[in-house]
C-alpha cells in the first residue's frame, strides 16, 4: 500500500526535519515534525511557518476564452481578474454542490488553478469536459507549491524578494528567490498574512531550504494546517463543502458575481440567496474540554436533531475545542446555546462568530 | 523506538500495566502510543467502582486530530482515577509512565501473564 503513494520533491527532507509521514490524499505527507501540532501552530500564529502543499494539484488553462469560459462554471467574476489577481471560488455542480473550491490566478500565459490534492481527476475531468477546444488545459505535475505563513512572513520574503513582500493579499507575480524562478502570491490557509510559492520541481528543495533556512521559519504539518484554518473559520473540502453542499450554504455568498446566472447550479444557487438557505454553516465555541469531532449530532436544548459538526478540533490559540458545523438556519443565531452529542453525551457548545481568530490578511486598502 | 520499561507488562493495544503491591494493576499508555497520538488535549476517565472486562475500552484520550480508546488490561473493578489529568492531560507527552490513568482492582491478577513483555511489545508495536 505504501508503495503506492505519491511523495512530493521535499519528502526526503520531511524525513530529515522528523517529519510523521502519513497517507493524504495519495500522496505520503508530513502531519507534524518533532515538536507537535500545538507548537507548530503557535509558532506559525507568532513568527512563520513553512508547508509543504506540493499535493495540490496546478493547473493551467489558455487560451482568449478562457476566462469568460471558467466563469461559467464557477459563480465568480473571472472576466474581471486583472492580470496578477487571484481569486477564490467554488466549481459547481447542477444541483448547486461544490465540485471544489479553487484558487484562481490570471498570469502571464493564462489562468492558473490550484485545486484540492482529493479532487484533482475529478477537477481534471470536469474540466476537460466543459472547456472548449479553444481552451487548451494542462497540469502543471512538474511544479512544486509551498505556504510560507505567519506574521514574520513578509519579513522573511522582503529578505528574498523585496518586490513579493509588497503585494497585497490576492495578488501575484512571477519573481526569483535565491535566483529560482516562481510564481509568488500573498495568498494562504492559515488566516495569516502569508504566500504561496509555486515551483519547479527540480528547484523545490533548494528553495524549500533557503526559506527553512530563516531563524523565524519553521516546517509545519499538515495537522496544524487543519487547526489553523478551523481557527480563520476556513472550509475544507469534504468537510464543510461537498458535492451536496452549495456555496451560500457554506456561507460564501461573498465570491458570487453580481448578476452572473450562467454557471451549474445557478437557479437552486439563486432560490437560496434570496430565500436563504434552510442551514448554514455555523462557528461552534466549546463550552467544555470534551473535543467535537466531524460527525458529531448538534441539538438544540429540546433535544431535537438541528445538524451536524463538519470538523472539529482543538483550538491551540484559544485553548479549547472549537468546531464547524452545518446547522439549520433558525438555530444557528449568535450566542445560541446548543449541544453536540460525544459519545452518547450532550456538550454544551455556544454558536460563535467567524473566524473564531481575526484573519491579518494584507490587503490593499480601499480608499 | 521509545522508551519501554522491563518492569511494565504492555498490551497489544497499547497500554501499559503495572502490578501494585497492594495487588492493584496501574494502568497507562506506552510511550510509543503517545508518540503516536501527538499532543494529548483531553482525557475521559472510568468512574470508580465501574467493573471492567480484559480488552475492554473504558477510557478515552483525545489528541488533537482525533479520539482513541483505552482498553483495560485486566478484568476486575476501577478503584482510583488520576485525577490530574483532567487539567494536564500534556503530562501523558511528558511522561506516559508518570500520567497514569486509572487503577483496577484484579479479579485475576494472573490475567497480566497473558500481556507482553516490554521485548515483545517492541516488536509487536514496531510492525505496525
Amino acid at each position: 500500500m505504501a508503495a503506492m503513494l505519491k511523495r512530493t520533491p521535499l519528502f526526503n527532507l520531511h524525513l530529515e526535519l522528523g517529519a510523521k509521514m502519513i497517507p493524504f490524499a495519495g500522496y505520503q505527507m508530513p502531519v507534524q515534525y518533532t515538536k507537535g501540532i500545538i507548537h507548530e501552530h503557535l509558532h506559525c500564529r507568532s513568527q512563520a511557518g513553512f508547508f509543504d502543499i506540493s499535493h495540490m494539484g496546478q493547473y493551467l488553462i489558455e487560451g482568449d476564452d478562457a476566462a469568460s469560459e471558467l466563469e461559467q462554471l464557477t459563480p465568480s467574476d473571472i472576466t474581471g481578474l486583472k492580470p496578477g489577481q487571484q481569486k477564490y471560488t467554488v466549481l459547481t455542480n447542477d444541483n448547486g454542490g461544490v465540485i471544489d473550491d479553487i484558487i484562481v490566478t490570471r498570469g502571464m500565459s493564462g489562468l492558473m488553478i490550484i485545486v484540492n490534492a482529493a479532487c484533482k481527476s475529478k477537477d481534471f475531468a470536469h474540466l476537460k469536459n466543459h472547456l472548449s477546444s479553444r481552451c487548451h488545459l494542462k497540469e502543471l505535475s512538474d511544479h512544486s507549491l509551498f505556504a510560507l505563513q505567519g506574521p514574520a512572513a513578509a519579513v522573511v520574503m522582503r529578505k528574498f524578494s523585496p518586490q513579493a513582500s509588497e503585494l497585497f493579499f490576492m495578488q501575484s507575480f512571477e519573481a526569483e528567490i535565491g535566483g529560482i524562478q516562481c510564481s509568488i502570491s500573498r495568498s494562504g490557509y492559515t488566516g495569516e498574512d502569508g504566500f504561496e510559492i509555486s515551483v519547479s520541481n527540480h528547484c523545490a528543495e533548494q528553495l524549500a531550504r533557503l526559506l527553512l533556512a530563516e531563524a523565524e521559519v519553521e516546517p509545519i504539518g499538515l495537522g496544524a494546517r487543519d487547526t489553523l484554518r478551523l481557527e480563520a473559520g476556513l472550509c475544507l473540502y469534504g468537510h464543510e463543502l461537498t458535492e451536496s453542499i452549495t456555496p451560500v450554504e457554506a456561507g460564501l455568498q461573498w465570491v458570487f458575481k453580481k448578476g452572473h446566472c450562467k454557471f451549474p447550479g445557478a437557479d437552486k444557487i439563486r432560490h437560496q440567496l434570496q430565500q436563504g438557505p434552510d442551514r448554514i454553516r455555523t462557528g461552534l465555541l466549546v463550552d467544555g474540554k470534551i473535543p467535537v469531532r466531524e460527525g458529531s449530532v448538534v441539538v438544540n436544548d429540546e433535544d431535537i436533531v438541528i445538524g451536524q459538526v463538519t470538523s472539529g478540533s482543538f483550538s491551540p490559540s484559544l485553548g479549547r475545542p472549537i468546531a464547524l458545523a452545518l446547522l439549520n438556519r433558525n438555530s444557528a443565531s449568535l450566542g445560541n446555546r446548543l449541544y453536540a452529542r460525544v459519545r452518547d453525551k450532550p456538550v454544551s457548545v455556544t454558536v460563535a462568530p467567524l473566524p473564531f481568530i481575526p484573519h491579518r490578511y494584507h490587503r490593499l486598502k480601499k480608499s | 523506538m521509545s522508551h519501554l520499561p522491563n518492569d511494565l507488562k504492555y498490551a497489544k493495544s497499547h497500554e501499559w500495566a503495572k502490578l501494585e503491591n497492594d495487588g492493584t494493576v496501574r494502568v497507562g499508555i506506552s510511550d510509543f502510543a503517545q508518540e503516536q497520538l501527538g499532543d494529548v488535549v483531553y482525557v475521559e476517565l472510568p468512574e470508580p467502582g465501574r467493573k471492567v472486562k480484559a480488552g475492554e475500552a473504558v477510557a478515552v484520550v483525545e489528541s488533537v486530530k482525533a479520539a482513541s480508546d483505552i482498553y483495560s488490561p485486566v478484568s476486575g473493578e476501577v478503584v482510583e482515577t488520576n485525577g490530574a489529568l483532567a487539567d494536564a492531560p500534556e503530562a501523558i507527552n511528558q511522561d506516559s509512565y508518570a500520567a497514569w490513568f486509572f487503577r483496577v482492582k484484579a479479579d485475576n491478577p494472573a490475567e497480566l501473564d497473558a500481556l507482553l513483555d516490554a521485548e515483545s511489545y517492541r516488536a509487536s508495536a514496531g510492525a505496525e
